[in-house]
């Protein structure tokens, strides 16, 4: 099988990897570049797990060809912490114990930050529908749920007190 | 698998008329993928449509229909408001698909092609009148949505044919579309049923309408008798029962694991009533303003 | 080991953060699929497309031939003249004569990538011999139904039943007849659930590598590595020790992860190909080949007198567990009646095998649906009587001393406390809306304790690490830290917990029955106390006094007694930083098979919302109240308790497993097997009660399972009364709800 040589970007770095084309940007990414935070717990777009950004856009990384990824931003939970700064949504997930078995954390994460970026006034129903695709089977939501609310509360009063 | 970058429409058709074995078209992906990972479908070339100039695109026409480009993907269209103000019903559809993530990728004509009964974008496009354009080896020509589907899996395009974008009528005054299907759950689940209204008033009274339902039958498809019910009606408590009935009696479901032919015959009614409601209000609310 | 009936605490009851927080926020934290060797292989396992076939002929010739293939396995490449459990287990994890369900795996490959892997798979050629299956509980029991494996079934089976049905038991006490004579009302239902998947985000892992000197290491996902090195050992025919077993971290588990799938082909694969090979399922695999919990089709019967005394009680359990005996009908009869005082009560179960995966635990195994009939039962009594249900629960709650329906005498519990809590909750007496409908219910888990060993050592530092066998499925490393640091008197942050693997603890049974922080806890807590009797030795032979005459309070060592203030106290620290030169390193060990685990009871209300004109239900509100014993670390114990109530509420509502008519599963992916999302559910409120176990030097119960038993028919009940219609089956389906609401019955 021919494979292609792609060029792309994770969290800002100049990556390159050789894809068979069938291979997703999943299984790039962890057994290419040895990012291996995204998981797969579907393989479908059920899940969520796999969760990255593709050129800022909140996509599954198991419903992008790797291939696709030539010339594109692909950022992961791996970009989240600034080094050993954590990002105040991954603070408060620990804070809040809005973690169980922590699977789906970082997708969970990762898609909460893209809402954040787009939304930083959501509802309790907002986050809940955004975050409909991203399945958590240990803590019921409710935690995740306090988690994301708590920290776009903060961001928004740091934000404010940023441009007074 | 053989991977294509096409830079245009005619290179695409190309690729796709000189290939000998299994071909699909890659937009989201969000279909395409899965078949390929559950073994289902292993195209022998993928011909990427990303990278043709304009599939990016939502154009108004001067005219004030729309046209959308092929790789458009449903989160783009949810960030668009003058396409939302005056198709909220077809936005609402395509909106309706998967997850958020999901919505990073999947695409109108994606929905549309991929041939599932089910497809949630498609009877919104139904009831709008939307056509889609095509291209192909032997020319280009321009269908309506509703002929594109011939069957589960299976799209009236030609070997060797591509659509190149939706088009969307204008919306004109007085009118109004919704798009409701029913679910087990909140969300990310294939339509037990879906329906979709599409309707132009004059003062209180329906004066054109157009229904679609969607996962009742081996096709997405137009119900004209349900249109009749309610047009020349004020979608009184009389035209909401024969809507109802009209949209049961149209459908020929199966029994599967998402939902009974019973249930789902009675829900087809119960969601034309409800999607009827919704679009009303939006046609006599625009016509208000 | 007795409660130390301590009312203050420093740590226990705190809610620090965890110690893998961080590795799980950031992504570093390694699961079962994260796991790379050098030179690594990939596998795939070919399975079976039919529910039940004869394996005439496996040609895999074509296969091997192809380039990148490194080793097939089929059954002959395992464990030769297995009986009983072991052969259960190898049969399951590879066919031999036959495929016993659509799924089975027939065959394994190794190959040097995934994609070669699976294209092998294809060029496999098996020849089946497709024969008659069955796949539902009722009719796998009727005459002439397909037989699944003759002489399956063991002594316990009365004469004319069929050979599916390989258990039977039965017991019960009182007189029957006189108990529902006594009644004012009695109440015979049927009820069917069906098989559902404890669906853990993370598919089954490993990294296998085994030499044909008989010695390996496997690294996987699993809630039990002890378990997984004696599984994989006798199905590879190795000696336990021989084989170190690593546990990964766990992407959920909730008792399917108790046992093996795929390790022991994984193991095979590698012996055969001389290198490390990594074998991961896929969701589809998942769902189709690891273990669901049972279904049940079940009878309950209970008499009750219009001041809501219960009077007598009778339940009958079928239930199918697969092709394979292991039905948990043992502790539904057990449990079905846990929460009621009884003098006339009796129980049967069945377990019957049908054409379906070999069913694993989940989550309070088999309690969930005999709480859904016995609950819905008690509560159609309550309606029919016009009695408030959480008083008639009242009436009949067991308590400390009581006489379990299953036999022993209740020690210390919590049943009525719950309940006065639900009683006294603001959700009980809200208003409700119009369509909705409130449940309540509630539940029991019994726990446990099993084989339990944990090591703890004192860094130079005074710091401590604590090494457990008890794999972190939610939290434990910092209920475990919490324990240590609050026996010991030193900082929650000053002590590190860490799953050990195979070779450095001895026998741990797996963090199941809700014994992790129970078992692993008590063990941390008297491996600290040991150690503190060598740091006040250490202080004493410093001092010149008897050890008898130290006294070790907030993490050091103080001269008590006729010495009292004649040193300064020594720390942790003074005394660690010495111990080389004092006697060598200081350490605490324990090993144990508690026995005074104590079980937890739980009360659930519920508010439905159904849609009339389709039958969706909504759960608008949600509370559950559970006895912990004592929380040492509540946010998880609360974690625990909301995480229950969401698989409940999908279990009630949505999961099941569709078979179709030709045997196979119809929903093998996260699209149709329909787990809660965020927006299906609303925010769980939780009351923690603490009746302390006294069993445990803090009083801890052990937490995870009870929370799945009341929402069933928590969930149940609140249908019913929205709707009008009683609900005697699951899921509550919109198209199963509706026909009720429409007086088509229930389907």
């Amino acid at each position: 099988m021919t494979r292609i040589h792609v060029n792309t970007t994770v969290n800002g770095d100049k990556v390159d990897f050789l894809a068979d084309p069938r291979e997703t940007l999943l299984d790039c990414l962890r057994d290419k570049v040895g990012m291996t935070g995204a998981k797969e717990g579907c393989g479908t777009g059920d899940c969520g797990a796999c969760s990255v950004t593709l050129d800022g856009r909140l996509v599954c990384s198991c419903l992008v060809l790797g291939v696709e990824a030539e010339g594109k931003q692909v950022e992961t939970i791996e970009g989240m912490a600034n080094g050993g700064e954590l990002h105040p949504l991954q603070q408060k997930f620990i804070e809040y114990a809005a973690l169980q078995c922590g699977i789906c954390t970082p997708g969970i994460l990762v898609a909460t930050q893209a809402l954040l970026k787009k939304n930083p006034d959501p509802t309790e129903e907002e986050v809940r529908y955004w975050l409909a695709g991203n399945l958590c089977r240990c803590t019921g939501y409710d935690k995740i749920i306090r988690a994301v609310m708590d920290t776009a509360k903060d961001l928004r009063a740091e934000k404010v007190g940023g441009d007074v | 698998m053989r991977y294509h970058t096409p830079a245009s429409f005619d290179d695409a058709v190309g690729i796709a008329a000189d290939a000998t074995g299994v071909t699909r078209f890659l937009a989201g992906g969000t279909d395409v993928l899965v078949q390929l990972r559950a073994d289902i479908v292993t195209p022998d070339d993928l011909i990427d449509v990303k990278h043709i100039p304009g599939v990016r695109d939502i154009t108004q026409n001067s005219d004030g229909s729309w046209a959308i480009g092929i790789a458009v993907a449903g989160a783009e269209m949810t960030e668009c408001p003058a396409l939302i103000a005056d198709w909220p019903g077809v936005v609402e559809g395509m909106d309706l698909i998967g997850s958020t993530q999901v919505q990073g990728r999947a695409t109108l004509v994606g929905n549309l092609c991929n041939g599932s009964p089910a497809a949630d974008a498609v009877p919104g496009m139904i009831a709008a009148g939307a056509t889609v354009s095509i291209t192909g080896p032997d020319g280009n020509r321009t269908v309506a949505v509703e002929d594109i589907p011939t069957g589960p899996g299976r799209t009236a395009l030609n070997k060797g044919e591509m659509v190149t974008a939706v088009n969307i009528p204008a919306r004109g005054d007085n009118g109004g579309d919704a798009y409701l299907r029913f679910i087990p759950r909140t969300e990310m689940d294939i339509a037990v049923v879906g329906c979709a209204v599409n309707l132009r008033v004059d003062g209180d009274v329906i004066t054109e309408a157009r229904v679609a339902l969607g996962a009742v039958a081996p096709t997405a498809r137009l119900v004209a008798d349900a249109a009749t019910a309610i047009i020349g009606t004020t979608l009184d408590e009389g035209a909401l029962a024969a809507l109802a009935a009209a949209a049961s009696a149209a459908c020929n479901p199966i029994d599967d694991k998402r939902g009974t032919i019973e249930f789902r015959t009675h829900v087809a009614g119960v969601l034309a009533q409800r999607a009827a409601k919704i679009a009303y209000a939006r046609a006599t609310c625009a016509g208000g303003e | 080991m007795a409660l130390d009936n301590k009312s203050e605490f420093k740590y226990i009851g705190t809610r620090p953060n965890r110690p893998d927080g961080l590795d799980k926020v950031t992504g570093r934290a390694r699961y079962g699929a994260d796991a790379y060797a050098p030179g690594m292989l990939h596998g795939a396992v070919l399975r079976s497309p039919h529910a039940h076939a004869k394996i005439l002929n496996i040609d895999a010739s074509k296969a091997l031939a192809m380039e990148g293939v490194k080793a097939i396995v089929t059954r002959n490449d395992f464990a030769k003249g297995l009986e009983g459990d072991d052969w259960d287990l190898l049969e399951n994890t590879i066919a031999g004569e036959k495929t016993l369900y659509d799924g089975h795996a027939v065959a394994g490959i190794a190959a040097t990538s995934v994609l070669v892997a699976k294209d092998a798979l294809k060029l496999i050629e098996v020849e089946y011999e497709v024969i008659p299956h069955v796949t539902d509980v009722d009719a796998a029991m009727a005459d002439g139904a397909p037989v699944i494996r003759e002489g399956a079934a063991d002594h316990s089976v009365p004469e004319g039943l069929h050979p599916n049905v390989v258990r039977y038991t039965e017991f019960g006490r009182g007189d029957l007849d006189a108990g529902f004579a006594a009644a004012d009302m009695v109440v015979d239902r049927s009820f069917k659930t069906e098989a559902v998947h404890q669906g853990y985000i993370e598919p089954h892992a490993c990294l296998a590598d085994l030499g044909a000197d008989g010695r390996g290491e496997l690294w996987c996902c699993t809630q039990g590595h002890w378990f997984v090195r004696r599984m994989c050992s006798a199905l590879l025919g190795l000696e336990t020790t021989q084989l170190r077993v690593t546990a990964s971290e766990i992407g959920g588990g909730f008792g399917g992860k108790t046992t093996v799938f795929i390790d022991p082909i994984a193991l095979a694969l590698s012996r055969k190909a001389g290198k490390p090979v990594k074998l991961v399922m896929s969701r589809s695999e998942v769902l189709k080949a690891s273990g669901p919990t049972a279904s049940a089709s079940m009878d309950v019967k209970m008499g009750m007198t219009k001041d809501g005394k219960l009077t007598a009680a009778t339940a009958s359990f079928r239930m199918q567990g697969g092709a394979f005996p292991g039905a948990p009908m043992d502790m539904t009869t057990m449990l079905a009646f846990s929460c009621y005082a009884l003098d006339n009560v009796h129980h049967e179960g069945f377990d019957v095998m049908t054409n379906r995966p070999k069913q694993a635990a989940y989550r309070a195994p088999g309690a969930p649906m005999g709480a859904f009939a016995v609950e819905s039962v008690m509560d159609e009594l309550c309606e029919g009587l016009g009695l408030d249900p959480i008083e008639t629960r009242l009436k009949n709650a067991v308590k400390e001393g009581t006489k379990s329906a299953f036999g022993p005498r209740y020690k210390a519990i919590g049943l009525i406390e719950t309940l006065e809590a639900a009683r006294d909750h603001p959700h009980y007496s809200a208003p409700l809306a119009e369509n909705t409908g409130r449940g309540v219910a509630s539940g029991y888990w019994m726990n446990w304790g099993g084989e339990t060993s944990v090591s703890l050592a004192i860094g130079e530092d005074g710091a401590v690490q604590v090494g457990v066998g008890t794999p972190d499925i939610g939290g434990s490393r910092a209920s475990m830290a919490l324990m240590a640091a609050e026996a010991i008197g030193i900082p929650y942050e000053n002590v590190r917990v860490n799953v050990l693997d195979t070779a450095a603890l001895g026998t741990n049974e797996p963090s199941h029955g809700s014994r992790a922080t129970y078992a692993s806890g008590l063990a941390t807590i008297e491996a600290a106390r040991e150690a503190i009797g060598k740091l006040c030795q250490r202080a004493a032979d410093k001092w010149g006094i008897d050890a008898e005459a130290v006294e070790w309070k907030d993490g050091a060592a103080y001269p008590s007694g006729p010495n009292a203030g004649d040193f300064e106290p020594l720390s942790i620290a003074d005394i660690a930083g010495e111990m080389g030169s004092t006697g060598g390193p200081i350490t605490g060990h324990h090993d144990a098979s508690p026995t005074g685990f104590g079980g937890s009871f739980g009360t659930h209300i519920v508010d439905v919302h159904v849609d009339p004109d389709t039958g969706r239900s909504t759960v608008k509100r949600y509370t559950v109240i559970q006895d912990a014993g004592k929380a040492i670390h509540p946010s998880y114990v609360e974690g625990q308790f909301q995480g229950g109530a969401a698989q409940g509420i999908g279990w009630a509502l949505n999961e099941e497993y569709v078979y179709g008519e030709d045997g196979r599963l119809q929903n093998d992916v996260f699209l149709d097997y329909r787990i809660p999302v965020a927006s299906d559910l609303p925010m769980i409120d939780t009351v923690i009660v603490e009746v302390p176990n006294p069993g445990h030097p803090y009083g801890v119960r052990g937490v995870g399972e009870t929370g799945i038993t009341p929402p069933l028919p928590a969930v149940a009940n609140a249908i019913s009364h929205a709707t009008g219609h009683r609900m005697t089956r699951l899921p509550m389906s919109p198209p199963r709800v509706l026909r009720a609401i429409q007086g088509k019955g229930i389907s």
